[in-house]
């Protein structure tokens, strides 16, 4: 396939909106008590409803609704009064009812948005809805010993509790769609009604791309990519598409309305099948299910339950701690990780340079045992104490670089090593002051040096001091008396 | 056998004039050697009803009350799942298909001490009005066996008038239990929607499929209603609402009651049938019944409103015998698309083929707002008649089908025809509300004559005190 060169998509504006599905993290699939368990056997989590055995019918898990709605709340949207269920008709061996529970003309809830900032740029991306729909099986093409002639069905899956999240046409390129991915996983991970973890497939995402000449104000005609199951994956298969259909309206061709598959080895999209085979799903209200309702009590009552949204949190990082946006952004990127933040900033009482210890050191001993935030040895308490002992004077920071990797060894409060290793800063001025009048005394061409006004000495004797302290001098305090005394 | 009812088994047992096993072993036996006459019974349990009996016999020693059921033979008809039994639906598709759970009304009937003695004929899920579309064979009327039993639950009909169950179990889509109950000359009733569970039904059209009592008499009949009845957490669209005691509600006194008399029901109905229901008006004023006409205006819709969503519904409900996973699977299909096509080909009936492709032309993209979305809205207005109408008048009574039971192969070729056979049910049926078919007479040649009471939603009571006094003055 020829793909336009930067210059000539340049010239054309692309249109962007995604679709994804996110698998809720409730204990039991959507319409049955199956177990939602990962990796278990193929065929094992399965029942008379989730099989579609015949007369067998299908019961709503509450605790689905209630992700969905806490969801739907995270995403801004309203959240209907009164929803609906459709069957969605189709053929396939992995779909054991011949149709997909879903949520057709009536969603759960409609008109939300997403804020993303590209390149320091603020935006607003529109949410059309978020409905509510189970899961198909697994259809397992090889790694049979006939898999040439068979495919086998994995049930497990099946009836697993899904939303779609269906954006806005509102993105413009590639990096709007990655931002807007990111804080809606952010935001979903945040409330907990997900793992969105793409690997697993609990995050799903398709994307609708058009372009159009800039200053156009009717979008071209829209190809719908999917199988972009990784960040990266979105991100390529968007720059591809524009640059395929830049190039194929330039050379006189024309766009059809389709279904492309992204292959990620070739790096291309590829057809799929065309609006015109495209399927009949044929809908119509599920009438084994009734309306669902979600009252308002009960929506005020999950919207109470809500943690900050890492986007509010973000901005309250900024304005209540005095942080700057980027170590804002670090901080907010998981739920855990705030949550931490926040506890060695209430703990040491300075949250500025309880972030630098926390984004720094901390973070750089967890990298390298490989561990996430949830798992630190250092508990935020304790590290809240160590920061506090740094910023009352109590110990320097030299000598706290050397407490943490002991508290990461053993899980110990800092309390004790300092204690044990005799690291206290010296609070005995008498001590600090007789120190401080031998390294005078045992550096007469130094002490001339500086007064007659080569200031730069000062560091060197300085350094002498917190050498014969064994660096347990507070470095403000030598400094002060230093220069006193030396007039 | 033959004579039995419910109270008439139950007084036998506390009087150890028989055990339950004895009663379960001669009824099997009586009904074995009877069926060849009409084929109503496709198969029978004998040990899942001995053991079950066994159960109500240990009851009886143990000084304990045997249940509401306890000993009853009962049939059940094969669209209704029973554990470790074929659940053929009447279908080639599941004809080796053993279920491997039961029906929440089955688990209700044994619980009560009912014994399951055999799954019943019908037509092929539950699609049919004279069970000729059996892929196992049509069902003879045992009140003259040269005609149809009814449809669909024909089988169901069939073995309680024969004697060869005392009651038994239908489903009920748009007339299937209360035209059976009326061309054999017995009580079927078709409860309020949501009345009783339809966790293991199998679906034909889910907003209109029923699970309903047949029995000699009015007051077996709600008997075992009362069992099955009220809600299943497995069924989101069963009702909440308590189930009342239905023997207390029928006093024998139907003085004062009013009744309607639909004006668009008897300008159709001519003949015998005609006769034999105008008689059964002058007896209800006779017993005291005050009776009115009564107009229900859209009822000349319902047959239409009623075929695009019963076969919309369908067209979806039976996606799933595709051949990938229990039904029985075409052989020697090479694609994927075959072996759909060869499986369903092959398995469905023409009938059920007819529906399905009636459905999925309904739903289909262009069609869905002409047609399953304006007949949901006839829907509402037909049950919007009879809600108004129940302002008026307690029960509203009727003929169940314009003609008794008609000669077998008669309307096979005239689906049309066929389809009109249920012109005074299906109106309730899509209502959802209570309605019930009781015998009120045989025409010259001896065939009897259903009618229909029709009682507001959760109104079984005022329908059962109606019937019951009317079958016995
Ligand atoms: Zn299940």
């Amino acid at each position: 396939m020829e793909l336009a060169p930067p210059e000539l998509i340049a010239k054309y504006q692309p249109v962007i909106g995604l679709e994804v599905h996110v698998q809720l993290a409730t204990r039991t699939k959507i319409f049955c008590s199956c177990e939602m368990a990962f990796g278990a056997p193929p065929n094992t989590n399965v029942c008379p409803v989730c099989l579609a055995l015949p007369g067998a019918l299908p019961v709503l898990s509450m605790d689905a609704v209630e992700l969905a709605v806490k969801a739907s709340l995270a995403l801004h949207c309203r959240v209907n009064p009164v929803s609906r269920f459709a069957r969605k008709n189709y053929f396939y061996p992995d779909s054991p009812k011949g149709y997909q529970i879903s949520q057709y003309d009536e969603p759960l809830a409609e008109h939300g948005y997403v804020d993303i900032t590209v390149d320091g740029v603020k935006k607003r991306i529109g949410v059309t809805r978020v409905h509510m729909e189970d899961d198909a099986g697994k259809s397992v093409h090889d790694g049979f010993r006939d898999s040439d002639r068979n495919t086998y069905v994995d049930l497990n899956r099946c009836g697993a509790p899904l939303i779609e999240i269906v954006s806005e046409p509102d993105m413009r390129s590639s990096d709007e769609a990655y931002a807007y991915l990111t804080e809606l996983k952010q935001a979903l991970q945040f409330v907990e009604v997900s793992t969105c973890d793409m690997e697993k497939g609990h995050l799903r995402c398709d994307a609708n791309v058009s372009v159009m000449l800039k200053g156009a104000e009717k979008f071209g005609t829209r190809a719908e990519v999917k199988n972009l199951n990784s960040f990266r994956f979105l991100k390529l298969a968007i720059d591809y598409e524009i640059a395929r259909q830049v190039a194929l309206v330039e050379s006189g061709g024309r766009m059809v309305q389709e279904t492309r598959l992204f292959n990620a080895d070739s790096g291309e999209t590829v057809s799929m099948r065309s609006k015109e085979d495209a399927h009949d799903y044929r809908y119509f209200p599920e009438p084994d299910l009734v309306p669902l309702r979600v009252s308002d009590e009960w929506k005020a009552r999950l919207a109470a339950s809500m943690p900050e949204l890492p986007a509010d949190k973000r901005q309250r990082f900024v304005t209540e701690y005095g942080l700057r946006e980027y170590d804002a952004q670090v901080l907010t990127l998981t739920r855990p990780m705030s949550e931490f933040y926040e506890e060695v900033a209430s703990v040491s009482g300075d949250p500025k340079t309880a972030a630098n210890w926390l984004m720094g050191d901390l973070a750089g001993l967890l990298k390298a045992a490989g561990k996430e935030i949830e798992e630190s040895p250092v508990s935020a308490k304790h590290l809240g104490e160590l920061v506090a002992m740094v910023s009352k004077g109590e110990l320097t920071g030299k000598s706290a670089k050397d407490v943490l990797p002991k508290m990461f060894e053993t899980g110990e409060a800092p309390g004790p090593i300092v204690d044990r290793e005799g690291l206290k800063t010296m609070s005995d001025m008498g001590a600090v002051e007789k120190i401080i009048d031998d390294v005078i005394a045992a550096n007469p061409k130094q002490v001339e040096q500086y007064k007659s006004g080569k200031t730069a000495v000062m560091g060197f004797l300085v350094g002498q001091v917190m050498k014969a302290s064994r660096g347990q001098a507070a470095a403000n305090v030598v400094n002060d008396m230093l220069k006193t005394k030396l007039g | 056998m033959t004579k039995h009812t419910i109270s008439s088994v139950r007084a036998g047992l506390l009087s150890k004039e028989f055990s339950a096993v004895e009663l379960t072993r001669q009824a099997l036996s009586f009904a074995e050697a009877e069926n060849p006459k009409t084929n109503a019974y496709l198969s029978f349990s004998p040990e899942r009803a001995l053991a079950a009996a066994e159960r109500v016999d240990a009851r009886i020693a143990a000084g304990e009350d045997p249940g509401a059921l306890g000993g009853v033979p009962v049939a059940v008809k094969d669209v209704i799942l029973t554990k470790g039994l074929k659940t053929t639906c009447a279908s080639k598709l599941l004809e080796n298909f053993i279920a491997p759970y039961d029906a929440t009304a089955i688990e209700r009937i044994e619980a009560a001490g009912g014994v399951i003695i055999g799954k019943t004929n019908c037509d092929e899920f539950a699609m049919g009005s004279s069970n000729e579309n059996s892929a196992f064979g049509p069902v003879r009327n045992p009140v003259a066996l040269d005609r149809v039993p009814g449809g669909s639950s024909g089988g169901s009909a069939a073995v309680v008038a024969q004697g060869t169950a005392v009651v038994s179990l239908g489903s009920d889509t748009g007339g299937s239990i209360r035209q059976p109950a009326s061309f054999c000359g017995i009580v079927g009733v078709t409860p309020t929607y949501g009345r009783v569970s339809r966790y293991g039904l199998v679906a034909f059209a889910s907003s209109l499929d029923h699970i309903g009592p047949f029995a000699r008499n009015t007051r077996d009949a709600a008997t075992l209603l009362e069992v099955m009845a009220g809600r299943d957490p497995k069924d989101a669209t069963s009702a909440e609402a308590p189930v009342p005691s239905y023997a207390a509600s029928m006093t024998g006194n139907v003085k004062g009651l009013k009744i309607g008399i639909p004006v668009e029901y008897m300008k159709h109905a001519t003949g015998e049938t005609a006769d034999l229901v105008n008689a059964s008006f002058r007896k209800l004023q006779a017993m005291g019944c005050e009776l009115r006409e009564i107009s229900l205006p859209n009822t000349d819709y319902a047959i239409d409103t009623y075929y695009i969503i019963c076969t919309a519904e369908a067209s979806s409900n039976l996606a799933r015998y595709d051949g990938v996973r229990y039904t029985t699977r075409s052989q020697n299909s090479g694609t994927l698309s075959d072996l759909y096509k060869n499986t369903r080909g092959e398995g469905f009936g023409a009938e059920v083929k007819r529906r399905i492709m009636l459905g999925t032309y309904v739903l289909s993209h262009g069609y869905y707002d002409a047609y399953y979305k304006k007949a949901q809205m006839v829907r509402n207005l037909i049950t919007q008649d009879f809600n108004k109408a129940f302002t008026e008048v307690d029960a509203i009574v009727a003929p169940v089908s314009p003609f008794p039971a008609f000669k077998l192969g008669e309307k096979v070729n005239d689906p049309i025809s066929m389809y009109l056979s249920d012109i005074y049910t299906i109106t309730g049926s899509l209502a959802g509300i209570p309605c019930m078919s009781t015998p009120c007479g045989n025409t010259s040649e001896g065939l009897p004559v259903g009618l229909q009471i029709l009682c507001k939603h959760f109104g079984e009571e005022t329908m059962f005190r109606l019937a019951d006094a009317f079958e016995n003055s």
